[in-house]
């Protein structure tokens, strides 16, 4: 899992230090000397160095991910809370390449004493041990966007968190401390605020502000259309503010959070979780803190391991773990319950892709859950194909996991090797080798899951893991065969048409000539061209018009789909702009 | 006249009444094409072998079943305006038919023959005429014409152009003919036409010159097999050594083609024969070659594979591999090789003694 990749990166690190000192026993000088340089360094120094794994690589996409983690953050805590949210984000230019954001929601705030480590301490929070779909995951985001902001602006992040309408609202003005990886706190202080509950974020960070695909407004945008239940209230630095009010008040269903399954679970994972349970034998831990196992379950285990199933917990040593693990492998295990999941539903997917694109055709999917290492998911897609959408070019793709837009690192995505290895040329559209297929399409791909496995902590590509490879192929493939359907329906009527016009173009010339050589008088001319019309439309039938009509789609929301699109620069101009970062 | 003026009215009275009745409509032509013909030996022309293709009207027929239509009418106004149209001119009067017009003359011309062959007249009767004109005569013959304008007999003499000639019409069926000549000559080029011309040869062999200008339009044909028939002249046959010569030029003269084999029957000449140049005269006479082009070679191949008429005849599958294996062709001017008259005073004397040199 993720959360263990980063981990064992860090450790290695740390670890490394270990080695010289072993291969050079003999010269005990110098192991010292060495030994003197090599200190312990805290999670937050390590991010600060290594940023870009966190989506702060260069100055627009620092801006994009500082938002994007604040908002994530209030949509999890207002569904959590059961409150409809109502988001605003604030974005005011304060010099070159120097922007303050502040982000504001009407969720059920923040305890006094958790306020600092929730917003200054790494790694830091309520979701990393919970296997539940949400947005969050590592509770590294927000305190990260904090971190970003004190090292190019020197400034702290001003923090204001309400919890009841008949308490005061806590401010705090708090700084990371990199070395302890602990809150450093400024300021602090009651305020009056006008809110009944909330929290409310203000950052000042190095950034720059563009349009276009990877933009703010665009995530503003795909956020509103990937959560209906959604009013989002956005001031870009330049121009009139956005206003994107929720289109229905129906909440999602709340995600039910799930234990691990034993699948998923890898050594570290569960020395971890036997350090921290509160079972005393091995049975009783792995009844308690997994999913899916039972007395029976259990038994088998602890027999395909070796183990006596009395054996206390604190007995359990590393061989002993790995035999564990081991025994789970051998067992057979029901798979995890996928109640736990939430679809966003291909009803409401479609009408979301509706407000955005005017096509002239819609299809949606939503596949049953699956299941990769322990973990359920799964996927849902959309698509839109014509009316509005430029007919050059390759598909445009919308990705979502978890109900957050995917704006980078599209390449690397799960989402896009599923669809390259899709052939589209069987649904009607042009595609060379594996590629992107071309031609007027929109596809929006949602993967929902207790534990979205993204390629990095910048949540930016979801891993290549064959089952969700094939979870997603099989969901634009439906996709697709409706697509033909369609296209082949479209076709149909169009040749259909084309003879249909030429019966109406040819057959006056019919009754011209027959008159001419026949002279028969002009109502006999028209009579003749009624019968004609008659014989030869009578074997054809009624037709559907299948024409695009831009005023059908009653969603679709011109304002909406404008926002974002108006580029300032080419995308050349921002890769530059990345490059020189 | 009136055999084209009759089907014509009838045609569209039958489609008038069908369309009136609520019927579909169909139009039904002979297959024109080499696989619809057969070689009658006993009369001497390709005949139709009876394949028909029936167009039925139909959202997908309906834009030929106007063009056919069209074109009908107009056919009808000339016959009884008694004027005629080239098959250019008629391609420029459908451009007056909005969407029904012809984008290009090949669509017009097919349409024409297909109309021909459906009433089994020929197209001059629909008052449509070739663009090109018909040959060139010269010799012992006078053809009484009509005056255009009064209507009254004109007698033209072939002998009294000098060096020029006379130009055979687009239609001939009302010439007559008088002549005291033994035989026609028809020529593949008008080159060698005019040194015989010049040299009066006509005058010296007594006979008629025609020269057909590479293959011999209907007209030409038409009129070399009435002036044969209701003079009662042999035809002999004078091309280039080559396989064009003898299955574009002889053949289409002699037995038609495969196309308009619906017309064949007036219009090709049975009793003409192949005189020169054969495979045997390139070595008899020692002319000059040029090797056998790529086109030669498949037109050799496909007339021994599909051609009728050379599948009947052992003499001209002979001439045609022989050819083949030297690989040469020879134009009638390599005579010039042995002296510019060579053809007057040595080659047609010699060859019209030596019958058995002569193909079928």
């Amino acid at each position: 899992m993720e959360d263990n990749q980063t981990l064992d990166s860090f450790s290695e690190k740390t670890e490394k230090s270990d080695k010289p000192e072993k291969k050079t026993k003999s010269s005990d000088a110098k192991a010292h000397e060495l030994a003197k340089s090599q200190r312990e360094i805290s999670i937050a120094e390590f991010f600060e160095k290594n940023r870009h794994l966190l989506g702060f690589d260069n100055k627009r996409k620092a801006l994009l991910t500082t938002i994007k983690e604040a908002v994530d953050n209030s949509l999890d805590a207002c569904e959590e809370a059961d409150v409809l949210p109502e988001i605003s984000v604030e974005i005011t230019e304060m010099g070159t390449d120097r922007y303050k954001v502040v982000i504001e929601d009407n969720g059920p705030g923040i305890i006094k004493s958790q306020i600092p480590k929730i917003f200054a301490k790494l790694l830091y929070g309520s979701k990393f041990h919970k296997l539940k779909m949400q947005r969050g995951q590592q509770g590294i985001g927000i305190s990260a966007a904090v971190m970003y902001g004190q090292l190019t602006t020197g400034k702290p992040a001003k923090i204001l968190s309400k919890i009841h309408p008949d308490e005061p609202a806590h401010y705090y003005e708090l700084k990371i401390n990199t070395q302890k990886n602990d809150p450093e706190i400024i300021a602090e202080s009651t305020k009056e605020w006008h809110k009944e509950n909330g929290t409310r974020i203000e950052l000042e960070l190095e950034a720059s502000y563009m349009k276009g695909n990877q933009s703010v407004d665009e995530y503003i945008k795909e956020t509103a259309i990937i959560n209906p239940h959604v009013t989002l209230i956005y001031q870009p630095p330049k121009g009139d503010q956005i206003m994107l009010v929720r289109v229905t008040d129906k909440k999602p269903k709340l995600a039910s959070e799930i234990k691990p399954h034993p699948y998923g679970v890898e050594l570290g994972m569960l020395i971890k979780m036997m350090q921290v349970t509160t079972a005393k034998t091995i049975k009783q831990f792995l009844m308690q803190d997994f999913s899916r196992i039972g007395d029976k379950t259990a038994e088998e285990i602890l027999e395909n391991s070796s183990i006596l199933s009395n054996t206390k917990l604190k007995d359990i040593n590393r061989d002993l773990a790995e035999k564990l693990i081991d025994g789970i492998r051998k067992t057979k295990i029901m798979m995890p319950p996928t109640d736990c999941i939430v679809p966003i539903g291909a009803e409401l997917l479609e009408k979301g892709l509706k407000k955005e694109v005017n096509a002239e055709f819609y299809t949606s999917v939503s596949r049953s859950p699956d299941v990769y290492r322990g973990n359920p998911f799964l996927i849902e897609a959309s698509l839109a194909y014509g009316g509005d959408i430029p007919k050059e070019g390759s598909l445009n793709l919308m990705r979502f996991a978890n109900r957050v837009p995917l704006l980078y690192q599209q390449g690397a995505c799960a989402v896009t090797e599923g669809i390259m290895q899709t052939n589209w040329k069987q649904y009607g559209l042009q595609q060379s080798g594996s590629n992107m297929p071309q031609g007027p399409v929109v596809l929006v791909v949602h993967i929902a899951s207790v534990w979205v496995p993204f390629t990095s902590e910048a949540k930016e590509a979801i891993a290549h893991y064959p089952e969700i490879i094939k979870e997603i192929k099989l969901a634009v493939q439906e996709i697709g065969r409706n697509l033909s359907k369609y296209l082949n329906k479209k076709r149909k009527v169009g040749d259909e048409l084309k003879k249909r016009s030429y019966i109406e173009i040819y057959i006056p010339h019919i009754a011209d000539a027959l008159k001419e050589i026949l002279k028969y008088s002009d109502s006999d001319k028209l009579d003749v061209e009624k019968k004609l019309e008659k014989l030869l439309e009578k074997t054809r039938g009624k037709i559907e018009d299948m024409k695009f009509d831009p005023t059908k789609n009653e969603d679709y929301d011109e304002d909406l789909a404008k926002i974002g699109k108006d580029n300032y620069y080419s995308d050349e101009d921002s890769d530059k702009e990345d490059e020189d970062d | 006249m009136t055999k084209a003026l009759d089907k014509i009215t009838n045609t569209a009275k039958g489609i008038y009444q069908d369309i009136k009745a609520g019927r579909k409509a169909e139009l039904e032509a002979p297959v024109r094409s080499l696989n619809n013909v057969f070689y009658n030996e006993k009369d001497g022309f390709f005949e139709l072998k009876g394949l028909n293709k029936k167009r039925t009207l139909t959202a997908n027929t309906v834009k030929t079943f106007a063009q056919t239509l069209r074109v009908m009418a107009l056919s009808k106004n000339l016959v009884e305006t008694d004027d005629i149209a080239t098959k250019r001119e008629a391609y420029y009067v459908s451009k007056n038919w909005g969407e029904a017009r012809f984008k290009e003359q090949m669509e017009s011309d097919s349409v024409m023959d297909d109309i021909e062959a459906m009433f089994g007249v020929n197209r001059e009767q629909l008052g449509f005429i070739a663009d090109e004109h018909g040959g060139s005569v010269a010799g012992e013959l006078i053809v009484i014409d009509k005056d255009p304008n009064t209507g009254k007999d004109i007698r033209i003499d072939c002998t009294q152009f000098g060096s020029g000639s006379y130009s055979i019409p687009s239609d001939v069926e009302n010439l007559k003919f008088e002549t005291k000549a033994k035989f026609i000559l028809a020529i593949e080029t008008n080159g060698m036409f005019e040194r015989l011309n010049k040299h009066t040869y006509w005058k010296k062999a007594n006979c008629i010159l025609v020269s057909m200008g590479g293959v011999p339009t209907r007209a030409c044909r038409r009129f070399i097999r009435k002036l044969s028939d209701d003079a009662k002249q042999d035809v002999y046959v004078f091309t280039d050594g080559d396989p064009y010569g003898y299955l574009n030029i002889y053949r289409t003269l002699k037995v038609g083609s495969g196309n308009a084999a619906h017309i064949n029957e007036y219009f090709c000449v049975p009793k003409a024969k192949f005189m020169g140049i054969t495979p045997d005269d390139i070595d008899d006479y020692k002319l000059p070659t040029h090797p056998l082009k790529e086109v030669d070679i498949k037109r050799i191949k496909d007339g021994l594979k599909n051609d009728p008429f050379i599948q009947a005849y052992k003499s001209w599958q002979d001439a045609l591999n022989n050819l083949m294996k030297k690989g040469k062709r020879a134009e009638q001017q390599a005579l010039a090789k042995h002296g510019l008259n060579f053809v007057v005073s040595d080659y047609l004397p010699e060859k019209l003694k030596k019958r058995e040199t002569w193909l079928e």
